[in-house]
């Protein structure tokens, strides 16, 4: 699944670095670098960071029941 | 348009066509679907990818901690569209209402939005561009290519250019302990955006962590080998320097070649738009039905005295989508205007900078907090007598507080005392921006236009 952090809002709370580090870790005191995809698995872990942001800077493929909208197969259209 | 319902009928049943499958296309698109709009909706993009995201280039995926192929952008719902992805766009029929496609086909639009952003300047002579181991970074392709070559471990790595790509890339390569020279025009880094007060800073950021950082000087030529690969570059000063890989790091040209002749008006300096992000054409009418958002869009902001801003930032191509796409399904009443307060981030030698407002517009700057020789500080930017921006350096939560300042328009310099005021900050000093009269390249904001209550065109002083 694919995720972004709006880094105009983070404010280095680290949150989600300590929920999930092999995604998210700070790089020097107050920048955050993110693994920009991770594996479907993952789902409840980032669903977790993203609730415990604090001022809501990441964002996750939306869930739906029929896999994750939009993806290559409708690139392939 | 209420009056025959027509609104309706193209939320129902009209046709949008979105050129740029990137942030700014793909948030429209999101906006749209999320608006209730219920019509045929194509995506056209010139990269053969679904919408990625650009920033982690210069930075996850130099440092090898993503790939390239791994930053596409998260649906945040379905946009069920037509995806022309691979497929350029080469010409408007506006009369018509019909976008030309690279490959002959054409498609018919009730709405169109324009988001085909920016690409990366090349380095001006071919034949020098050509050399192998010469490269730009703005496209996935472009961040692959570069980081295998960083990962062969190059001798030396040559940086064109100190604006935020080039340092993020300088910063990149020093962590990967490879060497690194830096040119740059200017007198110090980042100071087409921030200033020379700000420079000085990042020009210590960068010889601190090992960087060969030449200041004042232009490269006048790269040197090939026999092989057609890279080996030296020629400095104005005489200088030469060995690097077998080059960055060209010159700032970005807008993508709007593919509208010449349509009557729209694009030209080099981007599609100039309304507040509610209307296109205007060349006439200088807003149009109705054409709307552009991101980094090719250029809108009279009215808290920067209307200047025309064209902002290459990830926050206003999102800003900007959804106040278009909102505008596209809406009434005119019921339109809004795109005033989003210009915000943007870099990451680069372990110091997080982030900034809000129009720094370059300012004058004056105050060091309100902290202290530059500590790389950790609040610089507040002034013009005539107003906080009209602000930039941090690993000072995140005060950035807010400034943000509100520059939105109420608040006396510059601010009258209150502020947390960790050192002796530096006491007065503002001059914030030493270049001459904008001068030709330079890389710039994160460009000023242009009159203000209607403000006609004054020297913006910044004439100091270099």
């Amino acid at each position: 699944m694919r995720l972004v952090v709006d880094l105009n809002r983070c404010q280095g709370y680290a949150q989600c670095a300590f929920l999930a580090p092999d995604v998210f870790a700070m790089h020097g005191d107050e920048s955050l670098l993110y693994r920009p995809e991770v594996e479907e698995d993952r789902r409840e872990d980032m669903a977790r960071a993203v609730a415990a942001c604090p001022v809501q800077a990441i964002m996750v493929d939306a869930n739906s029941p029929g896999g994750n909208p939009g993806s290559d197969r409708e690139a392939g259209r | 348009m209420s009056v025959d319902g027509s609104l309706d009928r193209l939320k129902r049943e009209g046709r949008i066509v979105v050129v740029g499958a990137s942030l700014a296309g793909l948030r429209a698109a999101e906006t749209l679907r999320e608006k209730g709009f219920a019509g045929s909706l194509t995506m056209i993009g010139d990269e053969p990818y679904e919408p990625y995201d650009r920033p982690p280039l210069s930075k996850q995926v130099l440092l090898g901690r993503a790939t390239a192929d791994r930053t596409g952008l998260p649906r945040l719902r379905a946009v069920d569209a037509q995806w022309r992805l691979g497929v350029p766009a080469t010409g408007l029929d506006m009369a018509a209402r019909r976008v030309r496609l690279a490959d002959g086909d054409e498609v018919e639009y009730d709405r169109l939005l324009i988001a085909t952003g920016v690409r990366a300047r090349p380095w001006p002579q071919e034949d020098e561009a050509e050399l192998d181991g010469v490269f730009v970074l703005r496209t996935r392709d472009d961040a692959e290519a570069l980081e295998r070559s960083l990962a062969q471990g190059p001798r030396r790595v040559l940086v064109i250019g100190a604006g935020f790509t080039g340092s993020e890339i300088a910063s990149a390569c020093r962590e990967r302990g490879i060497a690194v020279t830096v040119a740059e025009r200017a007198d110090a880094p980042l100071v087409g955006a921030l200033g020379g007060v700000v420079g000085e800073v990042a020009a210590e950021l960068q010889r601190k962590h090992g960087v060969d950082l030449r200041c004042g000087v232009m490269v006048t030529r790269l040197e090939g080998d026999s092989a057609g690969h890279v080996r030296a570059a020629h400095f104005s000063d005489g200088s030469t320097v060995e690097a077998d890989v080059v960055i060209v790091s010159l700032g970005a040209q807008r993508n709007t070649e593919w509208l010449a002749g349509s009557g729209l008006g694009a030209g080099l300096r981007g599609i100039a738009c309304d507040a509610g992000c209307r296109a205007f054409d060349i006439r200088g009418i807003v149009t109705d039905d054409i709307y552009v958002a991101g980094d090719v869009a250029r809108s009279p902001h009215p808290l920067f005295g209307y200047q025309f801003l064209s902002l290459e930032h990830w926050g206003n191509a999102v800003a900007q989508a959804e106040t278009a796409a909102h505008n596209m399904l809406s009434e005119s009443a019921d339109r809004r205007p795109h005033i989003w307060v210009p915000a943007f981030w870099s990451s680069q030698f372990g110091v997080n900078i982030k900034s809000v407002g129009v720094p370059s517009m300012g004058t004056e700057i105050l060091i309100a907090q902290g202290s530059r020789s500590e790389h950790r500080f609040t610089g507040v930017y002034g013009y005539q007598g107003r906080v009209i921006g602000a930039v941090t350096f690993d000072q995140t939560k005060w950035l807010q507080f400034y943000q509100q300042l520059i939105e109420t328009t608040a006396p510059f310099p601010p009258a209150f005392p502020t947390v960790d005021r050192r002796p530096e900050g006491q007065q503002p000093i001059p914030a030493d921006f270049p001459d904008p009269s001068v030709p330079t390249h890389g710039p994160t904001v460009t000023l242009s236009g009159y203000a209607p209550d403000d006609r004054r065109l020297t913006f910044t002083p004439a100091r270099h």
